[in-house]
């Protein structure tokens, strides 16, 4: 009997109700609300917005209920959204020294102007299960029985500059690289194809969007000796800067809202070249949200991918350019990893047909040898 | 089914999804892409509601050059019933509107994965083919720099080196699909995994030939009328695959052959994996040996 696979439209519209009722679990739990999920699970959200790459919290919330909780899915479908969007201008470059801080640490310095600031981190946390979490019950919540103590920030006082700026001016930092083209406009991964070698402009866009998982795999590589660059983490900061933007007709900069960042200033031994004498150099990190896992390993990476430019022998797969950024975006690669699960019947047959061919015509050693 | 089927567009999007800017992009791109034969032109491909991988390239090119009146057919693995070729139709039934078709003569466009159809274009007609993997030395040089570099000096030895090394050691060109091509005298070309057998339809078609790579951010085209020639020696002839079957329900000796495990006992049988083509056959009276099992112009 032939059996072909037809009635693919069924077929998919029958998938498409199952996928449903497995997103929505047993009827009988309350549905998680979008507003629940951007409140309570803020750091999915972040990673969702930075690798989506738009800024919208209720959106990539909607985007991690509709996708079940599968970030990976979450992001794609945040980023096939942002993509029919229009551009309606271009903000200002925000400045993080002007950062209202949360969070901010050096590991470079005992003490820094504005402190130490710990701010919200698991980092001291013992990763013991918090088993008072199962036992709170919806109703509980809805009542506004909130058992966490809310602690008031102290108010910043004033801008809490940028410890590697701070260093800088003894001049053992190189200067934060100025772009080659200076009073060009950056690149814009979003509207012109990656082309080699990128700028780090394109570089540290590719990255700031780049899959968590590939970046912090190939930093990790590049602090056991798949690469050489010795980071020191210069200062981690966490919190919220203003976006603003210059309407054409008013001339002037007006602030249109505000977004969480990560930013992270690595700091590297360097031992010197030809052309520059022996200082730090810099690997950065931006990233949306709080995601500083994210942030280190874009800095570490961006680091390892200057190393051509510093003159490094750079020869490990977290220095070469093209490897790095043509499989960080997980858009792309979860894409056309999945597509294997395509129809390749006619590929198949074809090797089929060769490897057939090419069998019939092998001659075993053992037939040989009895000749 | 009626074989030409339009269903109503969603009101939500742009003509066929992409911005009118977007479209004009892409237009760029494949402008030149026919102006120079075979050579990739980067295009800033979009993010589409479908997976990179998946057929972006094609739809992206597709979306850009359709109009209200024309007619899309849409196959992959040749057939136009397999679920990903049935995902592209209606996703251009819901945001063009336009009519589609099954049939190969009545489409205008014709977005294809993996297979060129049996029956051969008009002048009138577009092929638009999804491509995986735009660059015919990706496997030799895995750096887009260096195979930049060796296609703007012509380097293509390392391709034949790498054909006779095969020969010596196999006897044949090891290479079934996606087999490499020189367009027009000058860009090696890879058209696709398509079959080999399915290479000589592409050299002087009537139709123009597109190739949208969205993941790899490509496109380059076959203009009309041009030479596509399959690599090979004079020694080793460029041959394509022979069947000793004919199709099992409409008895072709000359089409692509699909091979169908039937039973747990590894029985098979081999079908035309040109669905239309088949249908049409069958429809006109030619019959295989396992006629009857299937009902003509189901889909």
């Amino acid at each position: 009997m032939y059996v072909a696979v037809k009635g693919g439209e069924r077929a998919i519209e029958a998938s498409h109700r199952l996928l449903e009722a497995a997103r929505r679990g047993d009827p009988a739990v309350p549905e998680l609300s979008t507003r629940q999920v951007s409140e309570q699970l803020p750091r999915a959200v972040d990673r969702v917005m930075a690798e989506g790459s738009l800024y919208d919290r209720e959106l990539a919330a909607l985007a991690i209920r509709q996708a079940a909780g599968d970030l990976v899915e979450a992001i794609f479908l945040l980023r096939a959204y942002r993509t029919t969007l229009p551009r309606l201008g271009n903000s200002e470059p925000v400045d993080t020294a002007r950062m209202l801080v949360r969070r901010r640490i050096s590991a470079t310095f005992k003490d820094v102007p504005g402190g130490q600031i710990l701010g919200p981190t698991p980092d001291y946390t013992h990763r013991l299960l918090d088993f008072r979490l199962a036992d709170i019950a919806p109703t509980h919540a809805a009542q506004g029985e909130d058992t966490v103590q809310r602690d008031r920030l102290p108010p910043q006082e004033e801008p809490m500059p940028r410890v590697m700026d701070l260093l800088g001016r003894e001049g053992l930092v190189e200067d934060e690289t100025p772009a080659a083209d200076e009073g060009q406009p950056p690149a814009d991964i979003t509207r012109e194809p990656l082309r080699f070698p990128a700028g780090r402009d394109a570089r540290l866009q590719v990255l700031a969007r780049g899959d968590e998982g590939f970046l912090l795999a190939l930093g990790y590589a590049s602090q056991r000796g798949f690469s050489n660059t010795h980071p020191f983490a210069g200062e981690i900061r966490y919190g919220v800067v203003a976006v603003a933007i210059v309407p054409e007709e008013l001339g002037f900069a007006i602030e249109i809202g505000e977004i969480e960042l990560t930013e992270v200033q690595m700091v590297n031994q360097f031992a010197g070249s030809d052309t520059a004498p022996p200082q730090f150099t810099r690997g950065y990190g931006l990233v949306f949200g709080h995601q500083e896992r994210k942030a280190m390993s874009m800095a570490l990476v961006d680091r390892s991918l200057r190393g051509r430019e510093l003159g490094e022998a750079a020869d490990s797969p977290t220095e070469d350019e093209e490897f790095v950024l043509y499989h960080s975006d997980n858009v792309e690669s979860s894409g056309f990893v999945q597509h294997l699960k395509l129809p390749h019947y006619v590929d198949f047959q074809s090797e089929l047909e060769l490897l057939r061919r090419l069998r019939s015509e092998f001659d075993p050693p053992s037939a040989q040898a009895a000749e | 089914m009626t074989r030409v089927s339009t269903v109503a567009p969603d009101g939500g999007y742009t003509f066929a999804y992409l911005d009118e800017q977007t479209k004009r992009m892409v237009r760029r791109a494949i402008l030149k892409a026919v102006a120079i034969p075979g050579y990739q032109v980067p295009f800033a491909s979009r993010e589409m509601p479908l997976p990179f991988g998946w057929g972006t390239g094609g739809i992206q090119v597709t979306a850009s050059i359709i109009g209200r009146e024309d007619t899309l057919k849409v196959i992959d693995q040749g057939a136009d019933d397999t679920v990903n070729a049935v995902s592209i139709r209606a996703f251009f039934a819901r945001t063009a509107g336009v009519p589609t078709t099954t049939r190969t003569e009545d489409a205008t466009i014709i977005q294809t994965r993996h297979r060129i159809p049996e029956t051969p274009l008009r002048a009138s007609q577009i092929l638009v083919y999804q491509v995986p993997i735009p660059e015919p030395l990706r496997w030799l040089e895995p750096r887009e720099a260096e195979t930049r570099r060796m296609h703007a000096l012509q380097e293509y030895g390392v391709m034949h080196v790498r054909l006779y090394e095969d020969i010596a050691r196999y006897g044949h060109i090891a290479t079934s699909y996606d087999y490499p091509v020189r367009v027009n005298g000058r860009y090696l070309m890879r058209p696709s995994p398509i079959p080999k057998f399915d290479n000589p339809k592409m050299d002087r078609s009537p139709a123009l030939q597109l190739f949208g790579a969205g993941r790899e951010k490509r496109i380059y085209a076959v203009p009309p009328h041009t030479e596509v020639r399959s690599l090979d020696f004079d020694d080793h002839p460029f041959e394509v695959q022979k069947w000793d079957q004919a199709c099992a329900l409409c008895g072709s000796t000359a089409s692509f052959l699909d091979e169908i495990v039937t039973d747990n006992q590894g029985g098979r049988m081999f079908v035309c994996s040109d669905t239309d083509h088949c249908d049409a056959r069958v429809l006109a009276g030619h019959v295989g040996s396992a006629a009857g099992d299937r009902d003509p112009g189901g889909a």
